[in-house]
């Protein structure tokens, strides 16, 4: 009988565990863009190839990216961008670890757009912040997909805007993240 | 039951640390999708040098496409010609130069020194590009063929025609940037000087060049390049050139500021007719001023 009994609390151990795994949702073609607004010269920049993953039930999320993957309208910005400021072959990636704080309230079998706080670390050349963001949860049928928009300040990550070009580069950049989840 | 009782104290555990296992889960599938983007994408290497030229001759760096890039480059005179002359101040070369990107892999340009009234126009194609990830590639090869013609008035006794005046510049440039801080470049080249220019022994001749860079701050860098001519094509009076530089990037503007034995400022008249030597203090300060006009946004 007691093999019997063991067979059962396994499964059902296997049964608590999974649901775990299955509300793991991620993309690899995120997009993450970023705006700089000054009165002479107005840059923006777009990555689409952000990796970024949900944990609907502990609302843990994640985004990772890789620097060099951002485009921009003019190419020596883009080097610029590399090589100068964000020095992107010693700080490849940029990071964001955190979790949903109200993912609870989440009703994730019904339709709709939920506004959610997003706390945790964002890294961006080696320096590590901690944040908090407002974004949106929207539930369509089976996909899920979340945005924000918030600012980053240069300084706040010890990136020198020189000040030859201090009135082209903005003190605040407006960073915009928009992430279409599949299942795992 | 003892059994059971261990399993049930396992499944609280699991359940207890389920949240933790869970993020654990989170960051372990986020390496793992890091490193299978990683896999299937090749990584160029960018910026090998700052500017398409090392000094005065091509480094491996094309302009972007739809980049056009002016180029002023002057030469003053010999800094041996003393005080009276400002130390070479007082004579200065110039050449105005528009280059071009067609494509990233693929540039055209155009110039007119005042040295010999040369007129030059070259391209420059990529054959392979330094990468990593999916394809390892260890350096980058350009090609570059230059054509340049001396439009000086010869006396009356001397009849030319245009090929007397014309000469041909090629030139393979295998580069590798090593680190962050420092690239290096050789560049065999095959000359095929014009009849007017300079007293060639020998019409064809070959150099070897080598090049490098060092990045002394994010914005500054020092440039050399050397230019081997092999003694059999090398005209007697002819001497090998080097050169160095500083430059100075600021966002669109890169500014070098040179020190070479080479008055020419075309591949012909550096490589194969300087005449100054170092050794003598026939050298020459020299600056080039460059300025990228992105002329289509890329979206």
């Amino acid at each position: 009988m007691w093999i019997k009994n063991i067979v059962l609390i396994l499964v059902i151990c296997i049964a608590a565990n999974s649901p775990i795994n299955g509300q793991v949702y991620f993309t690899k073609n995120g997009r993450i863009s970023f705006f700089s607004k000054t009165i002479l010269e107005n840059i923006d920049a777009d990555n689409n190839q952000v990796i970024s993953i949900l944990n609907l039930q502990t609302g843990a999320l994640q985004f990772s990216l890789l620097n060099n993957a951002f485009h921009f309208p003019k190419a020596k910005m883009e080097e610029d961008f590399n090589e100068d400021y964000m020095e992107s072959s010693r700080y490849p990636r940029s990071t964001f670890k955190g979790t949903i704080v109200d993912i609870n309230k989440i009703d994730f079998s019904k339709d709709g757009t939920w506004p959610v706080n997003v706390s945790g670390e964002l890294m961006i050349h080696g320096v590590t912040k901690n944040i908090v963001v407002p974004g949106k949860i929207i539930i369509k049928g089976e996909k899920i997909s979340a945005s924000a928009s918030f600012k980053a300040l240069p300084k706040d990550y010890n990136i020198k805007i020189p000040s030859i070009v201090s009135n082209k580069i903005s003190e605040s950049i407006d960073v915009t993240v928009d992430c279409l989840y599949q299942k795992k | 039951m003892r059994y059971i009782k261990l399993l049930l104290i396992i499944v609280l555990l699991a359940d207890l640390f389920s949240e933790k296992i869970a993020a654990q889960d989170t960051t372990n599938l986020i390496n793992q999708l890091e490193k299978e983007t990683l896999k299937d994408k090749r990584v160029y290497t960018v910026a090998t040098f700052k500017t398409t030229r090392i000094v005065d001759g091509q480094s491996s760096e094309n302009l972007p496409a739809n980049v056009l890039d002016v180029r002023i480059s002057h030469r003053f005179g010999p800094v041996s010609s003393g005080a009276y002359n400002f130390f070479g101040l007082d004579n200065a070369t110039m050449r105005l130069g528009f280059d071009y990107g067609i494509t990233d892999n693929f540039m055209i340009g155009i110039g007119h020194s005042t040295y010999q009234k040369t007129y030059d126009a070259f391209f420059k194609i990529k054959l392979l590009r330094q990468s990593t990830g999916a394809v390892n590639m260890p350096v980058t090869v350009s090609f570059v063929p230059v054509i340049a013609i001396n439009t000086l008035k010869q006396f009356d006794s001397v009849k030319t025609i245009f090929s007397d005046r014309t000469s041909l510049t090629y030139q393979l440039l295998i580069a590798r940037k090593f680190s962050e801080k420092f690239a290096l470049q050789i560049m065999p080249t095959f000359i095929h000087a014009d009849n007017i220019s300079f007293n060639h022994s020998k019409q064809n001749i070959l150099a070897i060049g080598i090049g490098g860079r060092h990045r002394i701050s994010k914005r500054v860098n020092i440039n050399a390049e050397y230019y081997y001519q092999l003694p059999d094509t090398k005209a007697s009076d002819s001497r090998n050139v080097f050169s160095f530089g500083v430059d100075i990037g600021t966002g669109g503007h890169v500014f070098q500021l040179d020190f070479t034995n080479s008055a020419g400022l075309t591949e012909k008249s550096f490589i194969s007719e300087t005449t100054g030597r170092w050794e003598k203090n026939n050298i020459m300060f020299g600056f080039n001023i460059s300025r990228v006009f992105q002329l289509k946004e890329k979206h």
